[in-house]
């Protein structure tokens, strides 16, 4: 398994797979060949040009390249656990051309500089498209707005404390005026502080066995309750970070049959696990939020269906081992998802619960819709950010094989089905498992 | 206990006939007074507690000695969070001196099943955070078993802050399994959502939850509830939740009445009760040496 196989965009064409892009509402057997960075020809049994490596996709799908609305890349200030670069290299291994990084580094993305820090930083890589996300308030104390117009200029595509609520409903208030001054949507971060004080796992029966201090669904509902009638009041737009209960995503739907501006997403890891992990003790399933209850997966799955959530996202959150490896109620919140969250989304298309197309739009339209952001979609001209995978490849979450600088996923040693096998940005090849363009 | 690596990580995990094997073997050595033998002798216990506790360290030591170990107590104040070495690396570091048992006390819930993992010596939980603590309910199980015959179809009532004992865990998980019925009582605030899934029957008053009961449990509140809004005052608890020789009189009139100490006295149980005729309170304390005995000699010996 190589990254960054080629530092320069090359000429290839992709033969024999699926084309599955939702935004164009194609889903059929075409290939597609890509020239200079873009996407050159899309076509039934296309001629190969001149020099251009051929891919086998027979078997496979050739996706628009995924986006993620929600990593953690920890630079600057904690490169320890991950940098612009190996946070790229994982997101490249997971089918992704894009992601969004939360501002939650050290110190936090609430200025110009920092969010210049971090464009040139990932121009620098030349990986995967890294859209920042800029603080709502100031070094994210929840107290004073960020220079949210300069953040905006400096190229930040929404505003968030994530890692952090904003439990204080007047600047909640103010982020939604201000950003929507600005048209940055405000993605929150939902947990009432108070009501969820000293949890560490979901409040239930499972933390009850476990013994574990509990932090309840109430605490998250709490906030998209109050939040979604601040948005009634200032018409901003609104996005629900990591929605995790059924509450929650009855109250997005809702809002939406209401028409108002408020999308929400969810992470891969509360569709497949529940509370009943955290009994073995094993502090790579402590995340904020919480793993939840069975009634609440079996609702994000409708939601996932019924177009209630807008995307999956996957709060990709490294840890050292330091963090980790410690009693569970002291370790950090938070596990890597870049890598899993394809098969995760596979293992509910073979459920029955989303179709392909369902799931791919979950990685591409879903999200840029969400963000405005660009991409997410693949005609003729554009950019060739896209990912071919192979839906049923299985293969085991080995700890040293993990692109990311941290290894702290529930999923390790666990044999996943579904995985991506080149990703490409721009027509240079982030990732080739198969080593097709070599 | 039919297990490769054989510690005791908790009730939950145990069968009905591993906790009456246990509880049989305390018997037979309460009855010689823990009388001292060479179960254990040339072999080495660490008390390793990182949470203060007087008796149930006591306990374990007196246990240990008892049947000839050498032990070792450490006692850490610090969880690994705040500074210095992480349980990990003291558990290792302990382990490679060769202890045939470590008993760890720790304010974590889970951190035995971490230690487990991680030492050749057998793991004994002395109680972990508001998980388990199992001695104690072993001891609890045996105190019931010698004062009524048997402890299937008992009415085992747990009075107190449920929420946050592993005391009340424990016993649950224990009585469960040996056929009684357990109740447990207490402020909404201070019952763990859930408990009734575990086989426990709920009451918020007192009085109700003592009509009939066999055993009365009383729990200990910790003063720092109040910080956390638990309860309001420690005068609203014990007038409403408090044991007395007036409540304590729905229960059976032959009913015993048991703490795991240290008591409060005056808050949680009044001192007319826990010196009266129906407590055992102190005999609990000699019966935990029988259990903690037993369970050295089974797992270590």
């Amino acid at each position: 398994m190589t990254s960054k196989t080629s530092a320069a965009p090359i000429a290839f064409h992709i033969r024999g797979g699926r084309l599955l892009d939702p935004k164009q509402g194609v889903f059929d057997e075409l290939d597609v060949i890509v020239l200079d960075g873009r996407i050159a020809r899309v076509g039934k049994s296309l001629a190969t040009p001149t020099s251009a490596a051929v891919i086998d996709a027979r078997g496979k799908i050739i996706a628009p390249g995924f986006v993620d609305l929600h990593a953690h890349l920890r630079e600057p200030g904690e490169e320890g656990k991950e940098t612009i670069e190996t946070g790229s290299n994982a997101a490249a291994v997971g089918g992704f051309t894009a992601l969004c990084a939360m501002p939650n580094t050290q110190p936090p993305n609430d200025c110009r500089a920092i969010t210049m820090l971090i464009k040139t930083r990932a121009r620098e890589v030349g990986g995967v498209h890294v859209f920042p996300i800029g603080a709502i308030s100031r070094g994210l104390a929840g107290e004073m707005l960020s220079d949210i117009g300069e953040l905006k200029e400096a190229g930040v595509v929404a505003l968030s404390d994530d890692g952090k609520c904003v439990m204080n409903a007047r600047l909640m208030r103010r982020a939604l005026e201000y950003g929507r001054t600005f048209d940055l949507p405000i993605v929150q971060h939902a947990e009432d502080t108070h009501l969820s004080h000293g949890g560490v796992m979901n409040e239930g029966a499972s933390s009850t066995r476990a013994g574990l201090p509990g932090q309840p669904a109430e605490a998250e509902e709490i906030i998209v309750a109050r939040d979604l009638i601040l948005v009634e009041m200032t018409g901003a737009r609104y996005h629900v970070a990591h929605a995790s209960t059924a509450r929650t995503v009855e109250m997005v739907r809702q809002a939406k049959a209401r028409n108002l501006p408020v999308t929400c997403e969810v992470t891969p890891h509360h569709l497949i696990l529940t509370d009943e992990a955290c009994l073995t003790y094993d502090t790579s399933t402590k995340m904020y939020p919480p793993l939840r209850t069975h009634a609440d997966v079996e609702a994000l799955k409708r939601g996932l269906a019924d177009g209630t959530i807008d995307a999956i996202a996957t709060d990709h959150a490294p840890h050292s081992p330091n963090q980790k490896s410690v009693e569970f109620d002291c370790a950090a919140f938070g596990i890597i998802g870049l890598e899993t969250a394809l098969p995760i989304a596979m293992s509910l298309v073979r459920e029955g619960i989303i179709d392909m197309r369902r799931a791919v739009e979950l990685f591409t339209t879903g999200p840029t819709r969400t963000l405005k952001l660009p991409g997410g979609t693949i005609p003729e001209g554009a950019p060739a950010d896209l990912v071919v995978f192979d839906p049923d490849r299985e293969w085991v979450v080995d700890r040293e094989s993990i692109a990311s600088k941290s290894k702290n996923t529930p999923f390790s040693g666990k044999t996943m089905r579904g995985r991506a096998v080149f990703t490409t940005v721009g027509g240079v090849v982030l990732f080739d498992l198969d080593g097709a363009t070599s | 206990m039919n297990r490769p690596k054989q510690d005791l990580l908790g009730i939950e995990p145990l069968t009905k006939a591993e906790i009456i094997a246990i509880l049989d073997r305390a018997d037979a050595l309460y009855a010689t007074d823990n009388a001292k033998s060479d179960a254990m002798a040339g072999k080495t216990v660490i008390n390793l507690f990182m949470e203060p506790s007087t008796r149930t360290r006591t306990s374990f030591e007196i246990a240990a000695k008892r049947l000839s170990a050498d032990v070792v107590n450490v006692s850490e104040s610090f969880s690994s969070s705040k500074k210095g070495e992480t349980l990990l690396d003291t558990a290792k570091n302990l382990d490679a001196m060769k202890p045939s048992a470590i008993v760890l006390r720790h304010a974590s819930a889970g951190a035995p099943q971490m230690l487990s993992s991680a030492v050749r010596a057998r793991v004994i939980n002395a109680g972990d955070g508001s998980h388990e603590h199992p001695t104690q309910a072993l001891l609890d199980c045996g105190t019931m078993r010698r004062h009524a015959g048997k402890i299937e179809g008992l009415v085992v009532t747990i009075v107190g802050d449920v929420m946050h004992s592993r005391v009340a865990r424990s016993n649950l998980f224990a009585l469960s399994k040996l056929g009684a019925t357990v109740r447990v009582a207490g402020p909404r605030s201070l019952l763990p959502p859930g408990i009734e899934a575990l086989g426990a029957e709920v009451f918020d008053r007192v009085e109700p939850a003592m009509e009939g009961a066999d055993v009365v449990m009383v729990l200990r509140l910790q003063q720092e509830r109040m910080n956390g809004g638990y309860v309001p005052s420690l005068r609203d608890y014990s007038r409403f939740f408090g044991i007395n020789a007036r409540n304590v009189r729905a229960a059976k009139h032959d009913a015993i009445v048991m703490h795991p100490g240290p008591i409060n006295r005056g808050v949680e149980l009044s001192s007319d009760v826990a010196d009266g005729a129906r407590s055992v309170i102190l005999e609990q304390v000699a019966y935990g040496v029988s259990v903690r005995m037993a369970v050295l000699e089974m797992l270590a010996g």
